[in-house]
């Protein structure tokens, strides 16, 4: 197969992953900035080829829960909105990672709090790894950077989500849902068939054959012992996820004397900081989570008994800075450096924050 | 005695395998039971049990899972028509139907209810409309009657403050969507037949692709209208019959 | 004269003795047990069982399907 070079922005390489990966359905909501996903989807008209079910639903809070109704039956099911329409899923997402189901949520991030603005945004990062809807669950968030990985990490949440029978997040931001770039898309795989389902879902909802009992998909366990039950199962789980998922990209930190932390959008913008900050003669590493949960803890770890100092970079209030402190644990000096609001920081406004840290620790 | 005459040849009614043994949680007299065992023979005289697919609430019916021997998934508050939406989608050849109270269905589910049935889904919705909200211990439903006494409104609802019961089966049936919307009861042996052909149109409706069926079954909740069964079943018929007449609303 | 004979057997244990069977019974021939289950209900029993006329009224409204009825002809 030749692979053919296209250029499109990063919501609709979502939704041409999803159509490629063999998605089963999509449900959402129009909300900027990422309603190319469902507008790109309904152009293309899978239900004609794959047979791939799209449809708008009248709210964020009925596709999720579509979403939960179509992850029930073993099929590939997503759906994709901004902030406050995420903010609206939560309640359905902590169904569905009880109900231990597979499923994508998109989430192209604005500026909030409240209806904010449609700029881009990285203040969700809270409600992503931190819980955001009820109970003690837990999210794998894959954190793309380029439209190539919109498309490339699509296809992975999905992956990971049945391997893991958990709901994944690929959380973007509106500069990476709007902006257009080079992009391959993967192959075209089929979508899963009934016998496959059968075979490989045996909890799905297909209908009780007379050889099994029935399948009942619930979060519910009114007796306490049964609900802990449930949460140390899911807790083995997250466990084993934290130990096998955890991908993280690293530029120059080999013999950086600062590492800039940064996701998503803000990683590219600290590259450019980093190679400005080396023609210094500053030596300046990047390390960028792709997965925000599971964290890459160990990593960072290891850097801190290295570097003199850490840069956490971020398009919010200092969200990930948390988590970069917990596991340096106070051996270096973690600054934060954010623009709030949907502003995107310039590399030069990261160079002066970095060059405060370097001069706070010399 | 009769005894003699219990041979398999002379049996008329029993209770279908459909509706397993579990004892089911409902309080004495509840209507809840009697529409479980009509959903129940309907799926066995139909042959359908390997392709119905059930949709729980969030109410006293949580738990009908436990009861019909098919395959379920349980729903958030309200949400069991986006739940089913997405199911008929993805299995458009099973029996897709969901069991809602008037809680669920009616208030904070109101979205989902007019939705699904406005895109014209080919589901089953059957809807227990008892004017009370069971589970939580009897409070005020979007339906409880003018003057009704709940524990949300202990002098009765008041209009003034409470608004007024919504009908929500006759908006239904104004929507294009839907292609059978019924109200029925299961008080007597004549209500319980009727009611029983209903769900069995519903669910045959379903598989012909012209739009949702939509059963309403007024029903009592003695123990939240504090009375005898038997006495709840004269009460729904002198009161909420007035407000929620019984027969097809619509039939196309 | 019934025509028919009926009989009613009673799921005792699943019995909550709400009484609408008694109700719906159009020969009065169900009335309630001062006998209890194990849950502590008073279950239906057939008091009349000569006036049964297997007519399964009581099963059909019976909430918790615990009726097994059966009708022979006389």
């Amino acid at each position: 197969m030749s692979e053919e070079v296209k250029l499109m922005k990063g919501n609709e390489a979502i939704a041409r992953a999803a159509i490629r990966c063999g998605c089963d359905g999509y449900f959402g909501y129009p909300i900027t900035p990422q309603s190319e996903v469902m507008e790109t989807l309904m152009e293309e008209e899978p239900w004609k080829t794959t047979g791939m079910v799209v449809l708008q639903a009248e709210s964020e809070t009925s596709s999720i829960n579509m979403v939960y109704g179509g992850a029930c039956t073993g099929k590939k099911v997503m759906t994709s909105s901004s902030s406050p329409g995420v903010s609206l899923m939560q309640e359905g997402i902590s169904y569905i990672a009880c109900a231990e189901l597979p499923c994508v949520v998109v989430n192209v991030m604005r500026g909030g709090p409240g209806l904010g603005t449609i700029q881009p945004s990285q203040a969700d990062y809270f409600q992503t790894v931190k819980g955001g809807g009820h109970g003690d669950y837990k999210l794998i968030a894959l954190a793309p950077s380029t439209v190539q990985e919109m498309a490339d990490y699509t296809v992975k949440a999905f992956d990971l989500a049945f391997k893991y029978r958990t709901p994944v997040m690929l959380l973007a931001d509106g500069a990476i849902g709007q902006m257009m770039e080079k992009v391959v898309l993967p192959e075209q795989r089929p979508r899963a068939t009934e016998e496959e389902i059968r075979a490989n879902c045996p909890w799905a909802i297909v209908g009780k054959p007379a050889s099994r009992g029935r399948n009942v998909i619930t979060s519910l366990a009114l007796k306490s012992e049964e609900m802990e039950a449930t949460n140390i199962k899911l807790q083995a789980k997250y466990r084993e996820i934290e130990k096998n998922e955890v991908i993280v990209e690293m530029h120059n930190c080999e013999d950086a004397d600062y590492i800039i932390v940064a996701f998503g959008l803000c990683a590219r913008i600290c590259q450019k900081t980093m190679e400005m900050a080396r023609e210094k003669g500053l030596k300046v590493g990047v390390l960028r989570p792709i997965t925000l949960w599971p964290f890459p803890t160990e990593e960072i770890k290891a850097l801190a008994n290295k570097c003199k100092g850490m840069l956490c970079v971020e398009m919010n209030a200092g969200q990930m800075v948390e988590d970069v402190r917990l596991a340096v644990n106070g051996k270096v000096d973690v600054q934060s450096f954010g623009r709030l609001g949907g502003i995107i920081p310039a590399p030069d406004e990261v160079l002066n924050a970095l060059e405060k840290l370097v001069a706070d620790n010399a | 005695m009769n005894n003699d005459i219990i041979k398999p040849e002379n049996l008329v009614y029993t209770k279908t395998p459909v509706l397993n043994d579990n004892p089911m949680h409902y309080c004495p007299g509840c209507s809840h039971g009697v529409v479980h065992k009509l959903i129940a023979e309907v799926i066995e005289e139909m042959g359908i049990q390997e392709k119905t697919i059930g949709v729980a609430p969030v109410g006293c019916a949580v738990f009908a899972y436990n009861y019909l021997e098919i395959d379920w998934e349980q729903a958030a508050h309200g949400r069991a028509p986006a739940l089913a939406t997405a199911v008929k989608r993805l299995w458009p050849d099973r029996y897709v139907f969901t069991y809602q109270g008037d809680g669920d269905l009616a208030a904070i589910g109101t979205a989902e209810t007019i939705h699904a049935c406005n895109r014209g889904e080919n589901i089953t919705i059957i809807f227990i409309n008892n004017g009370i909200y069971g589970m939580t211990g009897g409070q005020m439903a979007p339906t409880t009657l003018e003057g009704m006494k709940t524990a949300t409104c202990p002098y009765g609802r008041n209009t003034a403050i409470n608004g007024y019961p919504l009908n929500i089966t006759k908006l239904v049936a104004e929507l294009e969507g839907t292609r059978y919307v019924t109200r029925q009861s299961v008080h007597t042996v004549a209500a319980v037949q009727k009611a029983k052909k209903a769900i069995r149109k519903a669910f045959e409706n379903s598989m012909e692709g012209k739009g949702t069926s939509f059963v309403e079954i007024v029903s009592t909740c003695n123990s939240g209208w504090k009375m005898s069964p038997a006495k709840s079943n004269e009460w729904m018929v002198e009161n909420m019959f007035k407000a929620y007449p019984i027969g097809d609303l619509k039939d196309k | 004269m019934a025509k028919f004979k009926g009989t009613v057997v009673v799921n005792t244990e699943r019995c909550k003795g709400c009484e609408l069977c008694v109700v719906a019974c159009p020969s009065n021939v169900l009335a309630m047990s001062a006998q209890a289950n194990t849950k502590g209900y008073n279950y239906v029993y057939m008091q009349n069982e000569s006036d049964c006329i297997g007519c399964a009224a009581c099963g059909r409204v019976c909430p918790d399907g615990c009726l097994t009825i059966y009708r022979a002809k006389l």
